[in-house]
């Protein structure tokens, strides 16, 4: 099926990528997943155009990415509220909608949140890389050219629409995620916490940290009360693989979540953020602020099974 | 690590027998296909394994990757390969190679001439893809890593950190310190596999002029 031009990038904001649920099995040739970081808006953009909840979209951050709509087109919009506007109009997230030629959709200020999902019916059309589309800033492959997108690029969707419009779907307002600050994320110890004070664990769970400016892709830096190691421990470890949520704490003493854009580190992780708040982590913007709160494994699996129940039974009422 | 990863570490130090043995449990691993197993991301002494919680807990994985990491090595995974990486020292190519000289009280040529004479082990592929953790350096080319880290380290470059050599395949951020360039490609996603080193691989330097690298180029 011939793709078929959907927007032209009249501006391409602070950050914006194309993106889906991220790239594995290639971690021992230190290619890192640097998929979507909030895989549960992203999933759930896909559903509400009927894609495949993996399928191609666009991640844009904070505010200033502009599109022109070049063909009929079904699209949502998830995730961070960045003031969409359809023309002047406030754009409605959280539901399918038909855009037509000639429409400009924009993200203007970051209301709530931090980054927006944008999915078109037919998937957003780039090449499949090592088994995925997720763009790969680090190495400059992936996505669309392995790059952020720049005014006058063209994006191809999937799909035309069919002859009697798509069906409108609204996702669930009661699910629809919050985005408070001060965020509250629940961790699960580990792997290196044993090698930390027990005053620093304790200051860990009880103080609320701000987010750092100097944030990025790679990590979420927290500034706050110092996290100490205990006497004659060094200061860095033999680097060894992470995870998206590893809570890593370098000679300064100040955390930093890291988000899926690395495969190993060299720094203490005093504990990991669970999986069924990952996708918080792709919302929290700087000047936040993030308190943790230790949970175990069970607490952590009976959280994703609760998260994953409502995307599941959202996708089971969609028509296919 | 946290609540869908398993960390299983197989030594505490950074020894080329202790790394052997990630590399075959990592093999291992790879062949099994273990329900539910993501990614496998192996290091210097030890193995992340990533699973998908909904598929697999922790709990029923651990058993299944000690009964893996316990049988015992049957000498079948011999398969490392050799390159040789031409390397052009010094000057706009390796900007710290007189200050690495000034360090060990020697001569720039000494330090080329001490890193082009052993043949390092790949121990690992991470921070960026492609990136090869090169050791053990020999005890005279042990150098402290820059005091300000780079913003921008050009792709090729040729670094050192303690007894840790390594080469950048793309341009990013590093603080290792800089003391030649290769044109040699070591990513790229079309190849299969897609880093030109692997662990396990055994590399040699050698030096070359400004003049020969397009010889090099692929």
């Amino acid at each position: 099926m011939a793709a078929l031009g959907v927007f032209e990038v009249l501006a391409p904001g602070i950050l914006t990528t194309v993106t889906d649920l991220g790239r594995y099995g290639f971690a021992r040739y230190g290619v890192a997943p640097t998929g979507g970081l909030d895989g549960f808006s992203l999933r759930i953009a896909n559903l509400l155009v009927g894609n495949p909840e993996n399928a191609a979209v666009l991640e844009t951050l904070a505010m200033g990415l502009r599109l022109k709509v070049l063909s009929e087109v079904s699209v949502a919009v998830t995730g961070g509220n960045l003031t969409p506007l359809l023309g002047a109009q406030p754009l409605p997230m959280w539901r399918s909608l038909t855009l037509r030629p000639g429409e400009v959709l924009s993200f203007t200020a970051p209301a709530r949140g931090f980054r927006s999902y944008l999915a078109v019916h037919g998937g957003v059309d780039v090449p499949l890389v090592l088994g995925s589309r997720a763009t790969n800033l680090s190495s400059g492959f992936g996505g669309l050219e392995g790059r952020p997108l720049r005014k006058g690029d063209l994006i191809a969707g999937g799909q035309r629409l069919s002859a009697e419009r798509a069906v409108e779907r609204v996702f669930p307002a009661a699910w629809i995620p919050d985005y408070p600050s001060p965020w509250r994320l629940r961790v699960v110890w580990g792997p290196q916490e044993e090698q930390f004070t027990d005053e620093s664990r304790q200051t860990f769970v009880s103080n609320l940290y701000s987010v750092s400016s100097d944030s990025n892709r790679t990590g979420i830096r927290l500034n706050g009360a110092a996290l100490q190691v205990k006497a004659g421990v060094s200061e860095s470890i033999i680097s060894e693989g992470v995870v998206a949520g590893a809570i890593q704490v370098p000679g300064d003493g100040q955390p930093i979540i890291l988000l899926g854009e690395t495969v190993s580190g060299g720094y203490r992780k005093i504990a990991t953020v669970i999986s069924a708040d990952l996708p918080s982590l792709g919302q929290i913007m700087p000047g936040d602020q993030v308190g943790f709160s230790a949970v175990g494994l069970a607490e952590a699996l009976q959280a994703l099974r609760l998260a994953e129940e409502r995307v599941r039974s959202f996708a089971l009422s969609a028509p296919a | 690590m946290g609540d869908r990863s398993l960390l299983v570490e197989l030594g505490e130090r950074i020894s080329p027998e202790i790394n052997r043995r990630v590399e075959v449990l990592m093999d291992r691993l790879a062949r099994a296909e273990l329900h539910g197993v993501r990614e496998i991301s192996p290091s210097y002494r030890s193995l992340m394994i990533l699973v998908d919680p909904l598929k697999t807990t922790l709990g029923q994985l651990q058993p299944a990757v000690a009964e893996l990491a316990a049988a015992d090595h049957d000498g079948t995974l011999c398969r490392s390969a050799e390159h040789l990486i031409p390397v052009v020292y010094g000057g706009e190519h390796g900007p710290d190679l007189e200050w690495v000289a000034a360090h060990h009280g020697v001569s720039g040529h000494e330090i080329v001439a001490r890193h082009t004479a052993s043949t390092y082990r790949v121990y690992m592929i991470g921070f960026t893809p492609g990136f090869p953790y090169l050791g053990e350096l020999p005890a005279d080319l042990d150098t402290p890593r820059r005091g300000t880290p780079r913003t921008r380290v050009p792709k090729g470059s040729v670094g050192l950190a303690q007894r840790q050599t390594g080469i950048y395949p793309a341009d990013s951020p590093g603080g290792w310190q800089i003391i030649g360039w290769t044109p040699i490609e070591l990513f790229d996603p079309r190849r299969q596999p897609p880093s030109l080193l692997n662990m396990g691989d055994q590399v040699r330097f050698e030096s070359i002029r400004a003049e020969e690298v397009d010889r090099w180029r692929r």
